[in-house]
């Protein structure tokens, strides 16, 4: 088996009656791009709060860089994290912020001149930290966590803020660190921008791990969409009827119906059409993105 | 724990916070020194509660420090504000975790945290006794205040305790405001109670109730500044505080170490 440079066993939180993460299980290879997904609330921040020492599990347990949890001064020192937004001292000018905490992790502070520069902020490390703007405060935010040449990076929505040229930067940044042998643990609302770097997947849903492993599995997994268009508009209700009389799921979008169904069903959705008396103007099958099988496996258990 | 000590030192020398910190501190010096000098003749007194302090009285070897006296009760609600809003801004900007992902010994950061305030208020009382001697000298001839006593052995004994006095007062309010910060997690709750309770609540429930004042936390505090008084003994004020701020830190100690960081 791969070295881990994560893994959650039975990892649970409770905050009274409410559980925030509910028997955890996934694992992270070493040195890879790890995709951490799931909707608003489902226990994603509290996961990596819980891994980083920040708050204590309620039970289970997990090891980060082969440590235990418990023991987070064993590892914390190679890992590197921006937690849920970047929070630095206002008052303070950007570089002066990174200055502190290369101070209090004991690295060298021409580390801070040389990644104020590495995220773009080269020109404005010298001024107040409440004077920039949300992308150069997540800038400033990803400055930090490489602060320690990290072993494992954790990035809780990296993109935020940023523009298309920004988000560019960081999916280049996440796969250069990645390239050079640093595990990245990367949650994102940007499910695009996951499925294009990450190749392994942790999924949350209201607090429960759905799915935990490699990206190319999930999608795999999922069954494409057959994408079929009327050649007339009225027929799309009937067309809609149709398919669901023959009991497959169907949705209805920007003026064609999508079934959810194997690839091997479109001829017969054809035939079906042309006996019904609706010409169709096209049919396909499509693979579903990350985006459509998340919604898909987030929604439908919901 | 060095490194938290610099770190914290880092924040702490930050230009806006280093000049209102000694604008006020040396305000206040300047203040309470000149009304002395100042008003020696004014029938309304030239001290606290319109007690007048005359030239003779000065020109004592203690006569030295007695501007320096007045500010230091003050002194110490400045520390109060000061280790109050440095302590809970940790949480209101949401910083504790990153000084936890880069230093998870939470006693460290927060004994590294402490000595750094501690250094600071320090260096406040210097200052604030550096400028009300300075300038108790330079105001002494304008009040025909003799000033050859001020030289002697005693006059710099006396200049050593108080300022040993006086720092250990502002220790003892700024340790409270650490710990008003640690509880409320939020400056303003912190500093406005500690403000509330030692310069208004502690008075109000003294002169209403007899025999209270010394048992007050802020009372004692003020008491060792001033070496004692007929209220209470140095020594008995110093004890209390101990008691009182020893309870108080296990407390948040405890609370620091095991509460989650969920901001």
């Amino acid at each position: 088996m791969d070295k881990l440079a994560i893994s959650a066993t039975d990892l649970t939180k409770e905050y009274g009656e409410r559980t925030a993460l509910s028997h955890a299980n996934f694992s992270v290879p070493a040195g890879t791009i790890c995709g951490f997904v799931g909707p608003n609330g489902s226990g994603k921040t509290t996961t990596i709060r819980m891994l980083l020492g920040l708050i204590s599990p309620t039970s289970g347990t997990g090891t980060v860089l082969g440590e235990n949890i418990s023991q987070p001064e064993k590892y914390l020192p190679k890992v590197g994290a921006m937690i849920e937004g970047p929070a630095f001292y206002p008052a303070l000018s950007g570089l002066e912020n990174l200055k502190v905490l290369a101070t209090l992790g004991g690295f060298p502070l021409e580390r801070a001149e040389e990644l104020i520069g590495k995220v773009g902020l080269g020109d404005r490390g010298g001024s107040k930290f409440k004077t920039y703007s949300l992308g150069m405060k997540q800038r400033l935010g990803i400055a930090a966590a490489l602060l320690p040449n990290p072993e494992l990076l954790v990035l809780d929505e990296p993109t935020n803020g940023l523009d298309p040229s920004g988000i560019q930067e960081v999916r280049e940044l996440i796969r250069d660190l990645a390239n050079h042998g640093t595990t990245v643990f990367v949650s994102s609302h940007l499910l695009s921008e996951l499925e294009m770097i990450s190749e392994y997947l942790v999924m949350l849903r209201e607090g429960k791990v759905i799915f935990s492993g490699k990206t190319q599995d999930l999608l795999a997994g999922a069954e494409p969409i057959i994408v079929a268009v009327p050649e007339y508009e009225v027929d799309l209700t009937k067309l809609v009827k149709l398919i669901e009389d023959s009991g497959h799921a169907v949705a209805l979008r920007d003026g064609a119906v999508q079934v959810t169904s194997s690839k091997e069903w479109a001829p017969t959705l054809n035939r079906l059409a042309f006996e019904a008396g609706i010409t169709l103007a096209s049919i396909s099958t499509v693979q579903q993105t990350l985006e459509e099988t998340f919604f898909e496996m987030t929604e439908d258990e919901a | 724990m060095i490194r938290v000590v610099r770190a914290e030192a880092r924040k702490l020398r930050r230009r806006s916070l280093l000049l209102s910190t000694f604008a006020t501190v040396g305000g206040l010096s300047g203040l309470f020194t000149t009304i002395v000098y100042l008003m020696i003749n004014s029938k309304s007194g030239n001290s606290r509660r319109g007690e007048r302090i005359s030239a003779l009285q000065l020109s004592q070897p203690d006569g030295l420090v007695y501007g320096f006296k007045l500010v230091g009760a003050f002194l110490g609600i400045v520390a109060l504000c000061i280790f109050a809003s440095q302590t809970a801004q940790e949480y209101t900007y949401g910083t504790l975790r990153n000084l936890l992902v880069r230093q998870p010994s939470r006693m460290k950061i927060l004994i590294g945290k402490f000595i750094s305030m501690k250094i600071y208020a320090l260096l406040i009382v210097l200052f604030a006794g550096g400028f009300s001697i300075a300038l108790s000298y330079a105001l002494a001839g304008h009040a025909k205040v003799s000033t050859a006593k001020w030289s002697s052995h005693a006059a710099l004994v006396i200049l050593g305790q108080t300022t040993l006095n006086i720092f250990l007062s502002t220790l003892c309010f700024g340790t409270l405001g650490m710990i008003l910060g640690l509880l409320f997690r939020s400056p303003i709750s912190a500093i406005a109670t500690g403000v509330l309770w030692t310069l208004i609540l502690e008075n109000i429930i003294s002169a209403l109730i007899a025999n209270t004042a010394k048992w007050m936390p802020g009372q004692n505090f003020s008491n060792i500044g001033e070496g004692g008084s007929a209220i209470a003994s140095y020594k008995y004020s110093l004890l209390i505080s101990l008691i009182y701020l020893a309870a108080g830190s296990t407390l948040v100690a405890i609370l620091f170490k095991r509460r989650d960081v969920a901001n």
